[in-house]
């Protein structure tokens, strides 16, 4: 029989080859965006439109596929084409029309249709070739600003400046190498960059065409067997994918897709190669702490549960994604799920579990499904079941369903979760390492954590505790969104600014407004002020600013925001979402936002702050679990960063951005009124009168403050105090 | 031997019950642990049917041969399950934070005017309901609502009554203004 290591590699090969022919030696691939989200944008009409002109022309060297979210969120639907040698094509806000219109002139003429893609959008659409010079905090050591400024200047001096963009790109973790530089569409990775060598680079390889060979970097690590998949990734800016390393890039519902990136190698190996205690070992030494909010160390809670003398243990990943305003993790499953399967059969593995869980939550239909297309392909392939892989281990997956309860990502909650109860938490110790689901040892991890440990594995230790700062290892994966120009999912370094994730990769404030905040970490975390923007993103920092890393939520919160609202909003929900087994969270929480509703009611009283933050301290010290014991941040945050909005509500009954209905007051300026009428006939109470080319009036003892007024005047006459 | 009592119980809660979800519950009892299928059964017994009457959970009681007080105890707590029949087509409006920032609120305030309904109701005609989500991971879309299965990106107030329009909604209060307004305007 063979090694179950030559027989995975055998079944790489075959993949590899069946999408070499099928794809990869096309004349053109085209792939669709497919997530909830592209969905949302209108993915599927595009692809279905795409679909039918192929058939309807009968080209069969050109092949369609779906993949992930790339994360641009805020583009969708995207369509990238990708031909031999070109540097890749990627449609933003796609529409059966405009596919009508890049199907004539791309795929049938070969054209591009410059003015639909995101380089256009970008302004570097006219360029041939990219240079993209790290820049990230290794490189730029090795001086690559002024090597990128001799890049410039020696492609002016060769002529080419029309034909080749030079940019920075995010730090790929090839430090070691550094300084290096990516020139597409060859995909060709220039390390140990120097003087001379940029020289040479644009005489032999832009100007003459033949690459400099000994500076070209050779090896092969997960995080970039994408590069030539995918095409060009300069796209990605100042991100580094890990995590996300195959997510917009495979399609996530065939499997020999991720057998051509190395997929199941690291599972494998672990299995042949490598005993529990190795793994455990490894995962320590990278520094890989616990990506679903509290930062726990991964391999030594992996330790703790290895140590446990039992017959039977559980492993479960946490896919309940709480947070109400992120999609990290449904965007690793929808766009990798082969991911999650290996990280949690290494990880059953190293613990000694035999059955895996993933508890994800109903919301993500698509998610669910993805998952079990994976999980049943992953079974067939004989990689989940009896003795997989050929091996003598035994290991499976089981999907279980939340039902709409944030206290149920908390781990001893989704343990009674599993097994049929009601969600409660119950007191730790007994940590579930030693006594979880059913009684028995149980190690529950996030779906990135998960997605982290492949990489751990085939690339090493060493090379993930590379990536970083001192205490936080890798990367991490932000959803972002709110009132940010880009909003996605974004992948960068731990120790990447707040700045350089808003401004840098989200583009800034949508529409020129001012910024207000960014609140990280959901109902659990703060909300941090435009002082903070230098906060670097690792755990610790994040935590003495006053907020946490949480699970990835990022929200972007701009001047027409209310944060005496932002506190509201927040502790509605965890009040809400309270379970009530405890009377600290359950009476304090309610007492809090009375207090929050009263003044933006406009009912506050003096001393309501005080009396807030009071009750807030001991809501968190009191209370049993993580959701009450974090549930008065985004109160103490706002207070701590805001005081001056929330003593407005309360002092002078006003509310600063112009949100808390009680406290507006809609006049008309009689100046600027030129009597037309538009606010009148809006008006839902019939509350303004005034003769047509009169100045109206708004009695203001009948205004609803429905604002309806203010947006139909086309004279700025309606003002809102 | 079981009685005859528990016999009669068990084909009065098979009918209750459509018989995909019988066949459901029996395939899933089968298993290991079988109480712990309790939420998956919960949530097929709503797929099918819209929500989870007195009468459904009580033949899940018996199938499962669970205590009724406790799946009752079980699908109150979480907010996923409903307890009254829905409308035909189902609204979903996120008020996540992403949403919430976006200006969900507006969103939700112009539905309840149009359809003349509040959360958690149906309108008289069964043919909307009005239920709020928290999150639908389509944050980088805002504000987001699902009309049955379909997802509606970046909504605003003025596109409520279109995207209604979609599912047989006609506003006579609408329809009024609309009315009303071409009415003054041709006074002028
Ligand atoms: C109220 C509450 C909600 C939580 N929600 C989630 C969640 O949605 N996803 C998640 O991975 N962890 C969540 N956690 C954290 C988990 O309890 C647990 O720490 C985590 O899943 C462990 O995985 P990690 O070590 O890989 O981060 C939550 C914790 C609390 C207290
Ligand atoms: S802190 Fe809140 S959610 Fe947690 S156990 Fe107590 S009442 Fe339940
Ligand atoms: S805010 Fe609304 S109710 Fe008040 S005057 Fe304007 S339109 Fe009328
Ligand atoms: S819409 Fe503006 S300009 Fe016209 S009547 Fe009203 S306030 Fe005056
Ligand atoms: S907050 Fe509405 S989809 Fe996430």
């Amino acid at each position: 029989m063979k090694k179950p290591m030559e027989r995975l590699r055998e079944l790489r090969r075959k993949a590899e080859q069946r999408l070499f022919e099928r794809k990869y030696q096309a004349r053109m691939r085209i792939t669709v965006g497919s997530a909830t989200c592209e969905n949302a944008a209108g993915a599927n009409e595009v692809y279905e439109r795409l679909s039918a002109l192929l058939k309807k022309h009968q080209l069969k060297d050109v092949v369609l596929s779906r993949v992930g979210c790339t994360g641009k969120c805020d583009m969708e639907p995207v369509v990238t084409i990708v031909s031999k040698s070109a540097i890749p094509s990627k449609y933003i806000h796609m529409k059966p029309d405009k596919v009508d219109r890049v199907f004539e002139s791309h795929v049938l003429g070969g054209k591009p249709v410059e003015e639909l893609t995101m380089r256009y959008a970008a302004g570097i659409h006219s360029a041939r070739q990219v240079i993209a010079v790290c820049g990230g905090a290794h490189c730029l050591k090795g001086d690559a600003i002024a090597l990128e400024d001799l890049f410039a200047q020696e492609v002016a001096k060769a002529g080419l400046s029309d034909h080749v963009t030079i940019t920075s790109s995010a730090c790929h973790g090839l430090c070691e190498c550094g300084p290096v530089a990516f020139v597409y569409p060859e995909n060709i990775l220039y390390q140990k960059l120097t003087p001379d060598v940029v020289k040479k680079i644009v005489t032999q390889h832009l100007t003459g065409g033949r690459p400099v060979a000994e500076n070209v970097w050779q090896g092969e690590r997960l995080t970039n067997r994408f590069f030539p998949i995918f095409g060009d990734v300069h796209f990605f800016g100042k991100q580094l994918r890990v995590t996300l390393r195959n997510c917009g890039i495979i399609d996530p519902e065939d499997l020999d897709e991720y057998l051509a990136v190395g997929g199941y190698e690291a599972a494998v190996k672990v299995l042949t190669e490598m005993a529990p205690l190795d793994v455990v070992n490894a995962v320590t030494k990278s520094g890989l702490r616990g990506r679903g909010g509290g930062g726990f160390p991964t391999g030594v809670k992996w330790n703790f549960a290895l140590s446990q003398k039992s017959d039977e243990k559980y492993i479960i990943c946490n896919a309940d994604e709480g947070d109400p305003g992120a999609f990290m993790d449904r965007s690793t499953i929808e766009g990798d799920p082969h991911t999650i399967v290996e990280g949690m059969i290494i990880g059953g593995y190293a613990i000694g579990s035999r059955q895996g869980y993933i508890y994800i939550r109903a919301e993500y239909p698509l998610a669910i499904q993805r998952l079990e297309i994976a999980i049943s392909a992953a079974r067939k392939a004989g990689f989940l079941g009896k003795k997989i892989f050929g091996t003598d281990w035994d290991f499976d997956i089981e999907i279980r369903l939340g039902a709409g309860a944030f206290v149920c990502g908390e781990e001893t909650a989704l343990i009674r979760s599993i097994e049929g109860e009601r969600g409660m938490p119950r007191p730790r110790p007994p940590y579930p390492a030693v006594k979880g689901l059913w009684g028995k040892p149980t190690v529950i991890n996030n779906v990135e954590t998960f997605a982290n440990i492949p990489v751990v594995i085939l690339d090493g230790p060493e090379w993930f505790s590379s990536l970083g700062t001192e205490k936080s290892k890798g990367t991490k994966v932000f959803a972002l969104a709110g009132k940010v120009a880009n909003t996605g999912l974004v992948e960068v370094p731990m120790g990447t600014t707040l700045r350089e994730v808003v401004y840098d990769v989200g583009g800034g404030i949508r529409n020129g407004k001012e910024f207000k905040a960014v609140q990280t970490g959901g109902p659990a975390g703060g909300c941090l002020p435009a002082s903070y923007l230098d906060t670097p993103v690792d755990y610790e920092s994040l935590a003495a600013a006053g907020s946490i890393m949480g699970s990835g939520g990022m929200i972007v919160i701009d001047e027409d925001s209310c944060m005496v609202d932002v506190a509201r909003f927040f502790l509605d929900f965890t009040q809400d979402e309270s379970c009530g087994k405890c009377t600290p969270c359950r009476e304090g929480t309610k007492r809090m936002l009375e207090i929050l509703k009263r003044i933006t009611e406009g009912k506050g009283q003096e001393g309501d702050i005080d009396k807030l933050l009071r009750l807030a301290d001991t809501v968190k010290r009191t209370s049993l679990c993580g959701l009450g014991q974090a549930a008065p941040n985004p109160v103490i945050s706002t207070i701590k960063h805001f005081r001056e909005e929330y003593e407005a509500h309360v002092r002078e009954k006003r509310c600063p951005a112009g949100v808390c209905a009680a406290l507006l007051c809609y006049v008309v300026d009689s100046v600027k009124c030129i009597g037309c009428g538009a606010c009148k006939r809006k008006c839902p109470v019939q509350c303004i009168t005034g003769k047509p080319k009169e100045a109206h009036v708004i009695d203001t003892t009948r205004c609803i403050k429905c604002g309806q007024c203010l947006e139909a005047c086309k004279f700025d006459a309606v003002i809102r105090k | 031997m079981k009685s005859e009592f528990f016999q009669k119980e068990l084909a009065r809660a098979k009918e209750a019950l459509p018989g995909e979800v019988v066949s459901f519950i029996e395939e899933r009892c089968s298993k290991s642990h079988p109480e712990s299928h309790l939420i998956a059964v919960l949530h097929k017994v709503q797929e099918k049917l819209g929500y989870l009457g007195k009468e459904h959970m009580n033949a899940v009681s018996v199938l499962m041969q669970i205590p009724a007080a406790k799946v009752t105890g079980v699908a109150s707590f979480y907010h996923f399950f409903n307890f009254t029949p829905r409308g035909k087509n189902r609204i979903s409006l996120c008020l996540g934070t992403a949403c919430f920032v976006k200006g969900a609120g507006k969103v939700l305030d112009k539905l309840k005017e149009l359809l003349a309904i509040d959360v958690g109701q149906t309108t008289q005609d069964r043919l909307f309901s009005i239920d709020v989500a928290r999150c639908v991971g389509a944050c980088a879309l805002a504000p987001v609502m699902i009309v049955n299965d379909k997802v509606y990106a970046e909504v605003k107030p003025e596109t409520v009554a279109q995207i209604l329009g979609e599912y047989g909604f006609q506003s006579s209060k609408v329809a009024q203004i609309t009315a009303k307004t071409t009415a003054s305007k041709a006074g002028k």
